[in-house]
């Protein structure tokens, strides 16, 4: 029972044709957003796409990465070098991106788990490996330091460029691509015997490697998935901002960014990360245009910034304080409760209906 | 753990096939033990003679001509070394004692800095008089924190505490940027430049040592830190509020079990954390650029300071912080055109490796 409970929760029973019906619908989108509405919906599709990444290791894998930039930067930065440097196309760094994303996140998985490195440990492993990537990007002259990279303008559309012009829907369907192709990964991954590994070893080590699970086996290909596919948003992000820079691609911020949606939303289940990027960024784009136009009583705040910032770290403290699993996972798992609790009475009326029967 | 093959021989004496079994098992863990430790010995000094031959010429020049560079590289960091004890021993309290890692420590250390700038600006205080009530407001911020929030889910994951702190960290942040605007401010120490007497002895500021200079605000910050660290030490150890804190750090149940109020104790130790961040706040204003976001990069280096000197110890701390101190000022010199941060990192993660219970903690 809690088993059924857990792995639905836990998102592994999701139907793949939900994720069609949102790349369906969401394909519409650009018919009712133009201008700053379609920039919205593009990131929500891309850091609903970057989150659910990170939840592969967060929620699934047990693993929380405070430090997620590194990947992001390692897809940002392939891309750029290869581009703006060596003039190669954007779809040949989303590849090498993503293979070196894998590969850092091999290196990680390795040697945290090698050294047993837990809890505190992890998460700030994790922290200091991006903290280094950012220190050293700073200063590396191949992909021009601290001034950073931008994409080369060209002059037709192209998708083989990744280049359209500006307001072009176009960016759009490309970020959507992204996060479909991510949650389908995501899908076949958890529903797959890997992913069900992957949850056993992180609800109970001793007892997952007991039954002969290979513990390492499972953490390298969760933290490899989980990098691959955050370096590709990495890609898409340096094409969608036409420039890069070492704290917008390893800064800190960007792990934070990373890993909110997730958080808010619901670690460890399939559609939190989607609701809580959802959230976050409209929230974000409502402070915005408060402070550039606020109410008399507040006149203050016009023009000053850090307030969106502000209600977001008022906003994480409230979920943890309220909600610590999240808005869609308490709904999901209230959900989950209630129908566990039908099937249960369900069980028990034809059951005392049989024992009637049999008195009879 | 060497005398663990006997004591198992020893144990299982009366069963001869156990004994061997054992024995032989025990000694192969040694063994593999004892081979790892070699590697890791011989690792170490490769990647150690490999960045140090890369960086000869730099190697070469400290030791000619360039000495004095050298010489106010160590006399730099071990004077910050001391404020980065003092921030650091905040965390590794809270953590000893609470198991969170608190995000917010550089954040709260910029409230006490964002404060006392307004003391002196304001109301026109000695930047050193504003010690008193910055250590006080942080304290009592401290303490809400914990009473109000972190109280709450002290039985949840390490990483929802986590979490909550870094939602902390951003909103005071993102407050002091809404009420200060991210222009970067200063204070100016009046008597930087002069002489003070002390016990018959005339120094003059900035004072020369071996070619070296320290300056005056330097100067006071480490000895200001040294003194509120061994004030803090000697409350841990001497006081009965000290054993309180101890034990509640050692055995929470237990300590609940012999009637000491685990609740409050915690809201005592977050309250001290932050008072400690508050003091370095005020101590390294006058000679630090303010700006909302000046308290995230002592943020970073104390998480190396505390992993580095084992996290809950607090005077390892202390010690990490001169370390790291002397690493940041003197890796600054010998990775020339890097961040000075990057061998603080590259120290952070070989301890995290190779000592992770830090260099004064027993191997586990």
């Amino acid at each position: 029972m809690q088993e059924t409970l857990q792995r639905r929760l836990s998102g592994i029973d999701v139907n793949s044709r939900a994720i069609i019906l949102i790349g369906l619908a969401a394909l519409f989108v650009p018919q009712f957003a133009a201008g700053s509405n379609l920039d919205v919906a593009t990131r929500i599709v891309l850091f609903a796409a970057l989150s659910s990444a990170w939840n592969i290791m967060a929620g699934y894998a047990g693993l929380f990465s405070f430090g997620h930039a590194a990947f992001f930067g390692i897809g940002a930065y392939a891309t750029a070098y290869l581009l703006a440097v060596q003039g190669i196309s954007p779809v040949v760094g989303l590849v090498v991106g993503a293979i070196g994303g894998a590969l850092f996140g091999l290196l990680l998985g390795y040697l945290t788990f090698r050294y047993k490195l837990r809890g505190a440990y992890f998460v700030l492993t994790t922290f200091a490996f991006a903290e280094m990537l950012y220190l050293i990007a700073m200063k590396f002259s191949p992909i021009n330091g601290a001034v950073g990279l931008r994409v080369p303008i060209r002059r037709e559309e192209s998708w083989w460029w990744m280049q359209f012009a500006p307001n072009s829907p176009n960016y759009f369907y490309l970020m959507l691509i992204y996060l479909l192709i991510t949650l389908v990964a995501i899908n076949m991954l958890m529903r797959s015997r890997t992913g069900q590994y992957i949850v056993a070893v992180r609800d109970d080590e001793d007892a997952a490697s007991a039954l002969g699970i290979n513990p390492l086996r499972s953490r390298l290909i969760a933290v490899a998935w989980s990098g691959a596919l955050t370096a590709a948003g990495g890609t898409f992000y340096f094409q969608y901002l036409f420039f890069i820079e070492p704290p917008l691609a390893f800064g800190p911020n960007i792990s934070v960014e990373i890993l909110l949606p997730g958080v808010i939303g619901g670690m460890g289940t399939f559609w939190g990360p989607l609701v809580g990027s959802g959230l976050l960024i409209i929230l974000g784009e409502l402070t915005t245009s408060f402070v550039r136009q606020p109410p008399e009583f507040l006149s203050f705040l016009q023009g000053r910034s850090g307030l969106d910032l502000a209600l977001y770290g008022a906003l994480l403290i409230g979920i943890i304080m309220f909600l610590p699993r999240g808005v869609y996972g308490t709904l999901a798992h209230r959900w989950e409760v209630r129908r566990e609790r039908q099937v249960h009475r369900a069980e028990a009326s034809s059951r005392d209906g049989m024992k009637e029967q049999r008195d009879d | 753990m060497d005398n663990s093959p006997n004591v198992a021989a020893a144990g299982a004496a009366d069963d001869p096939e156990t004994v061997e079994i054992t024995d032989s098992g025990a000694s192969l863990m040694t063994d593999a033990e004892r081979r790892e430790r070699q590697i890791r010995r011989v690792v170490g000094v490769i990647v150690a003679v490999t960045v140090l031959s890369l960086n000869f010429e730099q190697i070469q020049l400290l030791t000619g001509p360039n000495r004095s560079v050298l010489i106010q590289a160590t006399v730099t960091g071990i004077l910050i070394g001391g404020v980065y004890g003092l921030v650091s021993m905040g965390l590794t309290l809270i953590y000893g004692v609470l198991h969170i890692i608190n995000f917010a420590q550089g954040a709260l250390m910029t409230v006490g800095m964002y404060s006392a700038f307004s003391l002196v600006s304001r109301f026109g205080f000695d930047p050193y008089a504003t010690v008193v009530f910055t250590v006080a407001f942080l304290f009592v911020i401290g303490a809400i924190v914990q009473g109000l929030l972190l109280n709450r889910i002290m039985k949840e994951s390490l990483e929802k505490q986590l979490l909550l702190t870094l939602g902390l960290s951003v909103f005071l942040e993102n407050v002091l940027l809404l009420l200060f605007s991210p222009t970067p401010r200063a204070v100016q120490l009046p008597y930087a430049r002069g002489s003070t007497s002390v016990f018959g002895i005339t120094v003059e500021w900035p004072f020369q040592v071996f070619g070296a200079v320290a300056s005056l605000p330097r100067t006071i910050a480490f000895f200001g830190a040294m003194a509120l660290a061994g004030l803090l030490f000697l409350l841990l150890q001497r006081t009965s509020l000290g054993v309180r804190i101890r034990s509640v750090a050692d055995n929470p149940r237990g300590a609940a079990l012999v009637g000491i109020d685990v609740q409050r104790t915690y809201i005592l130790v977050f309250g001290l954390g932050a008072a400690c961040v508050g003091a370095a706040g005020a101590l390294v204003l006058p000679f630090l650029s303010l700006e909302p976001t000046t308290g995230e990069s002592f943020n970073v280096i104390a998480f190396v300071v505390v992993v580095l000197g084992g996290m809950g110890n607090v005077v390892g701390a202390i010690l990490g912080g001169l370390i790291i101190g002397l690493t940041q000022q003197i890796g600054g010199i010998i990775f020339t055109g890097q961040s000075n941060l990057l061998g603080v990192f590259v120290v952070f993660v070989l301890v995290l490796f190779l000592r992770p219970n830090g260099l004064l903690g027993r191997a586990h």
